[in-house]
């Protein structure tokens, strides 16, 4: 603030850099706050790209914050540069009327304006390509686990082929141990449109394309669930193609993996149930292990009760929302796929108990 | 030089039935009148953007909302994305480009005016025709009315597959008809900038806007013309069973992603470049000094221009593109950071050492340049492509470019309308108002797009119609709603100010900034033949050397 102004223009100069002042404090306070939260760790609530717990994500933060640095760094520099001819070069009230002294440019400083920046984006080249190499041409250890995502209209499934395990919307993988790394390597296809995985802190994302094989990996420090969602606009439910990644300790991952090889419940005594599983058209999408449900246009349910989750992350698994699903999919995630199966109540009731039995 | 206009009153306009003069307007093939109708229908379709936009904002208020549909959010970020380019900005400035070049350059019209009107009736009949898919989109089984798969249409989504009905139709079609318009524009552009300079005015002595608009319309003709081809493939694919983009038949998906981009990023230079333009006519004029460093100035634009042709794949870091194909973009994409950093740098050297005036075109470029400079650095963040990983498709990206069509574009635009209404209607916009406007918008801007970068980095994607709470989103979203209405109320007070000044505002008279073009030596409105004898120039600003005869600018250049 300048003094010596006519009163008038000087208040209307307060008021005006106070209000600009104002607004630049409350978007930091945001910020800072946000990104607070965001470092909060319990259960990964946030999925902050700046909160990162495997490498691929740790490189990017890395290379993102140098990043900043120098950006922000163009951003001072032009910023006061803007602001000093802004408030020196203004015209001042009742000064002569001469026209300035007509300037037409000059060849030195237009150089000196012209290197810079080619200096500034070859060192951002630099370091960004040495990230690129290090991410996208990363070996492939011996103790990496392997599996297959595949985007469907609106959910993902994943397939464990060294394994054998077939699963849905919540992936399962073991934490990688600096001294024993076990990284997870993505195979990713898609069965209809295009869909990207991205779990912000695991990794960047990479689209799920038909007709087309991508690969990304996932090497991951700390277990805990980690949050993430389909990434490229896929259709009406792509707000509610949720995703969520399990990083499991190695003995927690190895009982999972000898849960989920187990064959489905087979103990009938939810035989009425299984018999409207397999009388309708529920077997025509999804499959159960054991039964005569081979479908694959919907996610597998051999071991449904070991998810937390049902419709691709959209409700909690529990048996009223499952009763809902089957009756009405639209009341949880309208425009789904899923068809209302039209059953009457006592149908509904058997088929929740039989699916409950599916641990 | 001489042009005074020879003031001829229009013949009994009042008595008039509006028919005629409705017919008068349809039928014109005079380039003022075409630019006019450009701009009225581009600011039709602002408003109507600008409603779809608010629909989106009140429905992403808050998590789990359901003031609307997940299929009507769809279609209106559809709507909202391919009205805004291809029905807001390309129009509105094509609108400008036809009003000001040949006014600009000393000539009485467009090189083919014919030409002008049927690409801007083609241009105007696309936009109907998009917005027809609401009543006729729907087709059998009730598809659903308006197209609802991104303004960008990645195959597979609009194959017949995945959008039945005929929704993807008329978004096929509307952008086809209108991108024959902007072909149509564009070569009219080019050739009358080329063959209808006055005399004396050398390609070096042409304004920049001129210059600028050059390099922009030669952009159109390289950029509309694959997205063209892929809309016919596109169509072949719905209606003649071809495979180009169906993936089920081993059709491929990415084919259509490389035509987009090679169309898409160009595009964004191409909205760009007219409003580099806007602000190298007006800052000079309110800094009271010449442009700094000229030649360098058309040197950065097309260099930027050829630049900008080998950027595309930068929408694509996400689609599994090896390692060195995604360095390669990386290197051009950063590359185009230079020139473009040489022009602001440039608008800094025209303002250091003036006397800067803080009308109203001057502070929406001051707004321009600020928010320009942080647009263009977020957009350094993302050509670093494993940065992109995790920005790309996230509202980080969504901040992003509304930071560079709202904040520069925009701002830029406005600036615009407040420097040449008075040469358009005759009379000035309100000076009050218009401060009114400016800081409104500033406020309303800064709340949404500088807040709306934060869920991106929060792990937020874009064009989800709504969101899990507790995530760290939902404070945000809802403050970039609440800035998006303060942005609203602006817009509001905008249209008032056009509306109101255009009865009462006070009488412009030929050159109410002191400006130094050709435009302020005709009356204002111009008249319909603009120049009563076609002047001569002899330097880059011929009103400067007029009024100061004892230093012209044609003694230095």
């Amino acid at each position: 603030m300048r003094i010596g102004e006519t009163m008038c223009n000087a208040d209307r100069r307060t008021i005006a850099s106070r209000a600009v002042g104002l607004l630049i404090l409350l978007a930091g306070v945001l910020l800072a706050a946000s990104l607070c939260t965001a470092s909060t760790p319990v259960n990964h609530q946030v999925p902050s790209i700046f909160d990162p717990h495997s490498t691929p994500a740790e490189s990017i933060r890395h290379l993102s914050f140098f990043v900043l640095g120098i950006t922000g760094l163009i951003f001072l520099v032009v910023f006061s540069l803007l602001s000093y001819v802004v408030v020196k070069f203004r015209s001042r009230v009742g000064g002569a009327e001469r026209e300035p002294a007509q300037v037409y440019g000059s060849t030195q400083i237009e150089l000196a304006w012209t290197v810079i920046p080619i200096l500034i984006v070859a060192v951002l080249f630099l370091a960004t390509a040495r990230v690129i190499h290090e991410i996208q041409d990363a070996p492939r250890p011996a103790g990496a686990v392997e599996l297959t995502a595949i985007g469907h209209q609106f959910w993902w499934e994943f397939r464990y082929p060294e394994l054998g395990i077939v699963t849905a919307n919540e992936l399962h993988i073991p934490v990688s141990d600096p001294g024993h790394r076990t990284p997870t390597f993505l195979k990713l296809l898609s069965a209809d449109t295009d869909h990207s995985f991205w779990v912000p802190q695991l990794a960047g994302k990479t689209d799920l394309i038909p007709n087309r094989v991508n690969d990304m990996w996932l090497d991951p420090h700390e277990t805990g669930l980690f949050l993430g969602q389909c990434a490229q606009y896929c259709g009406t439910q792509h707000a509610k193609m949720l995703l969520r990644v399990y990083v499991d300790s190695p003995e927690d991952f190895n009982a999972w993996v000898r849960e989920q090889q187990q064959p489905a419940n087979q103990d009938g005594k939810e035989a009425a149930g299984r018999h409207i599983f397999e009388s309708t058209a529920c077997l025509n999408c999804h499959a159960i292990a054991g039964t005569n449900g081979t479908g694959r246009f919907g996610p597998d349910l051999t071991h449904l009760m070991s998810r937390r989750t049902i419709a691709a992350g959209a409700a909690e698994n529990t048996p009223e929302n499952l009763r809902l699903w089957i009756q009405n999919p639209d009341a949880i995630k309208p425009g789904s796929l899923m068809p209302a199966m039209k059953l009457s109540d006592a149908e509904l009731d058997a088929l929740v108990r039989y699916l409950e039995t599916l641990h | 030089m001489s042009s005074d206009a020879i003031a001829i009153q229009p013949a009994e306009a009042a008595g008039r039935p509006w028919v005629e003069t409705l017919h008068e307007w349809v039928t014109t093939v005079d380039h003022k009148r075409l630019g006019i109708l450009y701009i009225l229908y581009a600011l039709f379709f602002l408003v109507i953007g600008g409603i779809e936009a608010t629909v989106i904002r009140i429905q992403l208020m808050r998590p789990h909302n359901d003031f609307v549909s997940p299929q009507v959010f769809n279609r209106m970020f559809t709507m909202h994305g391919t009205t805004m380019i291809f029905f807001v900005a390309m129009p509105v400035l094509f609108g400008f480009a036809n009003y000001l070049v040949p006014l600009m350059i000393g000539a009485r019209d467009m090189a083919f005016p014919r030409l002008n009107a049927f690409s801007f009736w083609l241009t105007a009949f696309g936009g109907l025709l998009l917005y027809f898919s609401f009543v006729g989109g729907n087709g059998l089984y009730g598809a659903g009315n308006a197209p609802d798969v991104g303004w960008w249409a990645y195959a597979p989504l609009a194959s017949r597959a995945f959008s039945p009905g005929h929704s993807s139709d008329y978004w096929t079609i509307a952008l086809l008809a209108s991108g024959f318009g902007s072909i149509g524009t564009a070569i009219n552009i080019i050739a009358t900038i080329i063959s209808m300079r006055c005399p004396g005015m050398k390609l070096s002595r042409m304004p920049l806007l001129a210059w600028l608009n050059l390099v922009m319309s030669g952009m159109v003709l390289l950029a509309i013309t694959p997205l063209s081809a892929a809309q016919l493939m596109l169509l072949v694919d719905r209606y003649l069973g071809g495979h180009f983009f169906d993936t089920q038949a081993g059709g491929s998906a990415t084919l259509w992603m490389h035509f987009f981009w090679i169309f898409g990023h160009p595009e964004v230079y191409v909205l760009i470049i007219p409003c580099f333009a806007f602000a190298s006519e007006i800052i000079p004029v309110f800094s009271r000094k010449p442009i700094f460093g000229y030649p360098v100035m058309v040197g950065a634009t097309v260099c930027i221009a050829f630049v900008s042709m080998s950027v595309w794949a930068h929408h694509m870091f996400t689609i599994g593109m090896n390692s060195y194909a995604n360095s390669f973009f990386t290197i051009t994409t950063m590359a185009v950071g230079v020139p473009t950093g040489i022009k602001i740098f440039n608008w800094l050297g025209t303002m250091w050492g003036g006397k800067i005036q803080f009308k109203t075109p001057m502070l929406f470029c001051i707004g321009f340049l600020f928010q320009f400079l942080i647009a263009g650095l977020t957009g350094i963040m993302m050509a670093s492509s494993p940065f992109d990983w995790q920005l790309s498709g996230s509202y980080f990206v969504v901040a992003h470019f509304h930071y560079v069509i709202v904040g520069g574009i925009l701002f830029a635009l406005f600036g615009a309308f407040y420097y040449w209404y008075p040469k358009i209607t005759g009379r000035m916009l309100n000076e009050s108002l218009g401060k009114l406007h400016f800081w409104l918008f500033l406020v309303g801007f800064h709340v949404t797009f500088d807040l709306m970068h934060i869920p991106g980095l929060l792990g937020m994607p874009r064009r989800i119609y709504t969101y899990e709470p507790g995530r760290g989103w939902d404070t945000l979203n809802f403050l970039v709603t609440i800035g998006a209405f303060i942005q609203g109320i602006a817009t509001v007070v905008f249209v008032a100010n056009l509306i109101i000044s255009y009865f009462k505002g006070a009488m412009a008279g030929n050159d109410p900034w002191d400006a130094w073009t050709l435009e302020w030596s005709v009356s204002s409105p111009p008249p319909v033949y603009n120049f009563a004898s076609i002047p001569r120039v002899a330097s880059r600003r011929p009103l400067w050397d007029l009024k100061h005869p004892e230093d012209p600018d044609s003694r230095y250049e």
